[in-house]
């Protein structure tokens, strides 16, 4: 994990720059990536249908696009903001976080939504981070097991351990559940744990962080990941090299598994824009964001 | 007349247009799923078990091998079951029990399949789990599952075809001395061969081509199973699980899987027009 302070100094940088006026999309980059920019246009007309309808609403709607980890709370974000703005519309999309960050990129969205951090190119964007979201890795309540290290949990993932009794435990094949392919909360673990190796083909596979928490609960000898905000007292949390996912120690980073969700924005934001990054940032905001499992940034 | 000559061409138009939606639907999944196959090589897409889409790796091996093992594991326990009820509800039940039976049967095909799923996973999964190992979540679930799900298929076509053999087979069959059960064996079902063949296997496509119920209790493992309390991820299971947030390749590759199943599902289909044909 990179040093926090630093990024954030990074997003006021963002915020403070008011007034610059924004470059026209790259030409040749764009034709080179036709097929994204097909999801592009979707989005865009779909966009353009929407604000064809809304005849109350005199100005042109905010758009958020990307990460479907962060969507959820965007919207719920957009919905409190549109009850205190009357007159303003904030319309949430899902698609994933690279096409967030391209939908930003090309204007195609007001503001892209990532869970996953920037690369190369797109680091001349305008990053504002909203909030940290850890990682729990989850067992059944009745695992007598506190705690783990990132090393024994690749181990488990990676398929070198398939038995609880390496840990001590009554012999018996451990259950291990993952997320699918391409979703945001998989991609942060492969990320945060696996060190560039491959979870093993035998774990079961669930596309909600919902149904890996439902199966886990069932499941004594079951072992899985999910949003650390949606942790019940149906699972149990791991503590990671000795520390639990507490709001606490994912906000000093202590936990080891946390990663950031941001908002992006080709240029520093401005008018409604940075009115409504404001409103995420402000107390208010961020206070919406605890109360539904997040850690908020500041 | 031209008024009649209109409305036939109207007609022909809305059939036509329902047609043409099956030709659109073709025509998409494989412009947007060849790509891939020439990508990667039809050997690599279809004899390879790695899949990892995002790293460039496109097999999808287990998920065949495992969608024809569910398949077959439904047909295991959905066809004696199917057939026998048939058998009875044709043969040899009243007239009123019949009226009563057949339509509750035909309900069956009326409950969603989510609800199918959801039903496995608080019932079926945690007794296979408690009683005989393993995660739960099997190739077994997802068979008993399917199994069940296909009965409404089974039975009423073949309830069909035994009510479609002539009653002076089954006549003749007794004035030689045969019993009522040696008449339904030896004459009614060979007569009515056909019609339950393709009830098979329409039943069969059913069941390779659910999706719901298999991801909720099949577990999704990318594996090649090797019993049948492992978990297993099927072709269809695969699409559903992965389009939300597939792009470039591996939305191809899960167009490429479509064309796998459409492929599988049209010889399964084409077969049982053949059969039905036959007759």
């Amino acid at each position: 994990m990179s040093n926090p302070a630093k990024k954030s100094a990074d997003a006021d940088a963002c915020l403070a720059g008011d007034g610059a006026s924004p470059p026209g999309p790259a030409l040749p980059t764009f034709i080179r990536r036709l097929s994204a920019s097909w999801a592009v246009a979707i989005i865009l007309g779909v966009m353009l249908l929407l604000s064809g309808c809304g005849s109350e609403v005199s100005s042109r709607p905010l758009s958020i696009a990307g990460s479907t980890s962060v969507q959820p709370f965007a919207e719920k974000l957009a919905e409190i903001y549109m009850q205190e703005h009357p007159g303003v519309r904030v319309d949430v999309q899902g698609g994933g976080s690279s096409a967030g960050i391209y939908a930003a990129e090309h204007g195609a969205a007001d503001v892209g939504a990532s869970s996953r951090e920037l690369l190369g190119e797109e680091k001349k964007l305008c990053e504002i981070p909203i909030a940290y979201d850890g990682i729990a890795v989850i067992v059944h309540p009745s695992n007598p097991l506190t705690g783990m290290t990132v090393e024994e949990i690749r181990q488990i993932f990676v398929g070198e351990v398939t038995d609880w009794r390496a840990f001590g435990l009554p012999a018996h094949p451990i259950d291990l559940i993952t997320r699918e392919e391409g979703s945001g909360t998989r991609e942060a673990f492969e990320h945060l744990v696996m060190a560039k190796r491959e979870i093993t083909p035998r774990a079961l596979v669930q596309d909600s962080n919902g149904a890996v928490r439902e199966i886990v609960a069932g499941d004594p000898s079951s072992i899985g990941f999910i949003s650390a905000g949606l942790v019940d007292e149906r699972v149990k949390a791991l503590a990671i090299n000795g520390v639990l996912p507490s709001p606490e120690n994912i906000k000093t980073h202590a936990y080891q598994l946390v990663r950031r969700f941001i908002l992006v924005c080709r240029t520093a934001p401005v008018g409604p824009v940075k009115d409504f990054i404001d409103f995420v940032l402000s107390p208010k905001g961020q206070k919406i964001l605890e109360k539904e499992g997040l850690v908020g940034v500041s | 007349m031209q008024r009649e000559k209109f409305i036939e061409r109207v007609l022909l138009l809305l059939a036509l247009s329902s047609i043409a939606s099956l030709a659109l639907i073709t025509v998409f999944i494989f412009l947007e799923g060849f790509p891939l196959i020439v990508h990667t090589g039809l050997t690599n897409f279809i004899a390879s078990a790695h899949w990892a889409p995002t790293k460039g790796h496109f097999g999808i091996l287990a998920m065949i091998i495992s969608s024809v093992l569910v398949t077959l594991g439904a047909m295991v326990l959905g066809v004696p079951l199917g057939l026998s009820c048939a058998i009875v509800l044709a043969e040899f039940s009243p007239q009123p029990l019949k009226l009563v039976l057949k339509p509750t049967l035909e309900l069956l095909a009326g409950i969603p399949s989510v609800v199918y799923g959801f039903l496995g996973v608080v019932w079926l999964v945690p007794l296979i789990r408690n009683h005989l190992g393993g995660p739960g979540l099997s190739l077994l679930a997802a068979a008993v599952i399917l199994g069940i799900m296909i009965l409404p298929t089974i039975i009423s076509i073949s309830i069909d075809a035994l009510s479609a053999v002539p009653d002076i087979y089954r006549e003749g069959s007794i004035a030689l001395g045969a019993t009522l059960w040696q008449t339904v064996r030896r004459v009614v079902l060979p007569a009515a061969s056909s019609g339950i063949i393709t009830a098979v296997i329409l039943g069969m496509g059913r069941a390779i081509g659910e999706t719901m119920a298999v991801i909720m209790v099949a577990g999704n493992a990318l594996q090649i199973p090797t019993s049948i309390l492992d978990p297993v991820r099927t072709l269809t299971s695969n699409i559903a699980l992965e389009l939300g947030y597939a792009s470039g390749r591996h939305r191809e590759a899960l167009f490429a899987t479509g064309i796998v199943l459409f492929i599988i599902i049209m010889v399964l289909n084409l077969s049982a027009t053949l059969i039905t044909r036959r007759r």
